[in-house]
C-alpha cells in the first residue's frame, strides 16, 4: 500500500465542509420539528380510531417504516419533479426526511400514549380540565418524557440518513465532500474527514438531548 | 344540592345501575356501601359526567348533568373527586399538582393559585412536602395530596371513590382523619367506601348498593346498625 496521504488540501476546505455539517444538522432538526408536530396529532388520532386520519395514520406508518429512504428521497426529488413539482435538494431531502420521522414517530408517540394510565385522563378531567388542557399539560409531559430516548434516536436517525442528500447534489455534509473530493481527487482523505464529523455530531447531539432532558425532566415518571 | 332521579346506566348490555334516586344536600355527608361490582363507583362517574347515563336525570344545584347544553369542564369544578387509585401528575412537584387546576383552569393568577394549594396542602398534613415528587410519597400521601388537589379547586362537592381500599393497613388511619377533618369543615361529600365503622361515624345518610338498585337507605344507626333487609344483614355480617 503506497497511498500517500495529504491532508493540507482538507484543511483548506474545511470552512466549507463545517458550512455543510450545518447544513446537516440544520436539515435533521428541522425534519424533527415537523415529523413532532405532525405525528403527536396523528398518534392521537389513531387512539381515538378517528375516521378521516387514522387510516392516513396508518397508511403513513406503513410507507415510511417498510420503504427504504433512497427511495422517499428520490420520490420527492425526481417523482414529484416528473408531475411538475420542482423542489430544492434541501426541501426534497427535507420532506423525506419529515416523512419518515412522522412514520417512525407516530408510533412511537402511540405506545407513549398508550403507557399512560387512563387514570391521569380521569384525574385531569376531574378537575375541570378541558381535552386540550389535560393534553397540554398532564398526558403531552409525561408522554415526551417516556418517548425521549427513542425520539432521540430517531433524531441520530434523521441525521445519518440526511447524507442520501448526495444524491440529489444536495449541499450537506455528504454531499459538499463529495463535490470537494472530485475537484482534488483526494477521496479518500475528505471521505474520512467527513466520516469523523458525522461522529462528533452525533456525539454532540446525544450529549446535548442529555442535558435537555436534565433540565426539563426534574420529577421521576 | 345533589338531586339524582331514576338513574340507569348500562355498558352495552350490562345494566349497571337500575333506577337510582338519592338526594345529597348541602352539608350532608353520604356514604355508599355495597359488594362489588354493584355500581357504586358507576354512580359517581355519572354525578361529574365522566359516564354518560341513559335514563334518568342528575341535578347539582339544578343544573342538569348530562344535558347536552350543560358545559360539563365548568360542572366538574364544583365536584371534586378522588379515586381509588392514586393518581397523582408524577412530573409535577406536590405544590404543582395543587396549584396547577385554579390556576389554568380557574384562571387565577399564579400567586394567588400557589396560596390556596399551600393552604390545601398544610391542611391535609403535606406542608413539609411541597417541593416533593408525589411518586417519592406513601400511598397515604399521595391520597392526602389528591384531597388537597381536589380542595383547591374549592369544590361545592366532593365524591371519595373508596380512597382507602388500595392503602396498606397502616396507612388508611391518617387518610380517614382526613376525611374526618372535612367533615368537621362541613364539606358536602358523597364516599364509596369498604370502612364501615367510618361511614357510620361521619355520615348523615347510608346507602346499601346490591346489583344496581338501593337496597336499603337511611341514617347509619338504621342501615348499619339495624338493617331491614336481608341483603343488607348478609354483606354487613360479610364485612364487619
Ligand atoms: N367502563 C366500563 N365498561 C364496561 N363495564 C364496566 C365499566 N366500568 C364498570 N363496568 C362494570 O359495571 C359494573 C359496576 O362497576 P362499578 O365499578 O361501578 O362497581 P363498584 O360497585 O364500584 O365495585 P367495586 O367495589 O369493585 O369498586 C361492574 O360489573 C363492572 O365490570
Ligand atoms: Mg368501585
Amino acid at each position: 500500500m503506497d497511498y500517500e496521504f495529504h491532508w493540507s488540501i482538507v484543511w483548506r476546505h474545511m470552512p466549507e465542509m463545517l458550512q455543510g455539517a450545518f447544513v446537516t444538522l440544520h436539515v435533521s432538526v428541522l425534519s424533527m420539528l415537523i415529523g413532532i408536530l405532525i405525528a403527536t396529532p396523528l398518534a392521537i388520532a389513531k387512539l381515538n380510531h378517528n375516521k378521516f386520519f387514522s387510516p392516513i395514520a396508518t397508511v403513513w406508518v406503513e410507507i415510511a417504516r417498510n420503504t427504504p429512504g433512497l427511495f422517499q428521497i428520490y420520490m420527492a426529488y425526481f417523482g414529484l419533479g416528473a408531475l411538475g413539482i420542482h423542489l430544492s435538494p434541501y426541501v426534497a431531502v427535507l420532506c423525506a426526511l419529515a416523512f419518515v420521522n412522522t412514520g417512525y414517530l407516530t408510533e412511537t408517540f402511540r405506545g407513549g400514549f398508550q403507557s399512560i394510565p387512563k387514570t391521569q385522563y380521569s384525574a385531569a378531567k376531574s378537575l375541570g380540565m378541558s381535552r386540550f388542557q389535560s393534553y397540554r399539560h398532564i398526558i403531552l409531559p409525561q408522554m415526551f418524557r417516556r418517548i425521549y430516548h427513542p425520539m432521540t434516536n430517531q433524531f441520530i436517525w434523521a441525521i445519518l440518513m440526511s447524507s442520501l442528500g448526495i444524491l440529489v447534489g444536495m449541499n450537506e455534509l455528504s454531499g459538499e465532500t463529495q463535490r470537494l473530493q472530485s475537484l482534488s481527487f483526494r477521496t479518500l482523505e475528505f471521505f474520512i474527514v467527513a466520516a469523523v464529523m458525522y461522529f462528533i455530531i452525533t456525539k454532540l447531539v446525544l450529549l446535548s438531548t442529555a442535558l435537555i432532558a436534565r433540565k426539563l425532566f426534574k420529577g421521576e415518571i | 344540592m345533589i338531586q339524582i332521579k331514576n338513574v340507569h346506566k348500562s355498558f352495552d348490555d350490562l345494566a349497571v345501575l337500575k333506577g337510582i334516586n338519592l338526594t345529597v344536600n348541602k352539608g350532608e355527608a353520604l356514604s355508599i356501601i355495597g359488594g362489588s361490582g354493584s355500581g357504586k363507583s358507576t354512580l359517581l362517574y355519572c354525578i361529574n359526567a365522566i359516564e354518560s347515563i341513559q335514563q334518568g336525570q342528575i341535578l347539582v344545584d339544578d343544573i342538569d348533568v348530562h344535558a347536552s347544553h350543560t358545559n360539563q369542564d365548568k360542572l366538574r369544578q364544583k365536584l371534586g373527586m378522588v379515586f381509588q387509585q392514586w393518581n397523582a401528575f408524577p412530573h409535577l412537584t406536590v405544590l404543582e399538582n395543587a396549584a396547577l387546576a385554579p390556576r389554568i383552569v380557574k384562571k387565577m393568577r399564579k400567586e394567588e393559585a400557589i396560596e390556596i394549594a399551600k393552604k390545601e396542602l398544610i391542611h391535609v398534613g403535606l406542608g413539609d412536602k411541597l417541593d416533593m415528587y408525589p411518586t417519592k410519597m406513601s400511598g397515604g400521601q399521595q391520597q392526602r395530596l389528591a384531597i388537597a388537589r381536589a380542595l383547591a379547586m374549592r369544590p361545592d362537592y366532593m365524591l371519595f371513590d373508596e380512597i382507602t381500599s388500595a392503602l396498606d393497613p397502616e396507612l388508611v388511619g391518617e387518610v380517614l382523619d382526613t376525611l374526618r377533618m372535612l367533615r368537621d369543615d362541613g364539606i358536602t361529600m358523597i364516599c364509596v367506601t369498604h370502612e364501615i365503622a367510618f361511614a357510620r361515624e361521619v355520615s348523615d345518610t347510608v346507602a346499601y348498593f346490591h346489583q344496581g338498585v338501593i337496597e336499603e337507605i337511611g341514617p347509619p344507626e338504621q342501615v348499619i346498625s339495624n338493617p331491614q333487609k336481608q341483603t343488607t344483614q348478609h354483606f354487613l355480617r360479610k364485612v364487619l
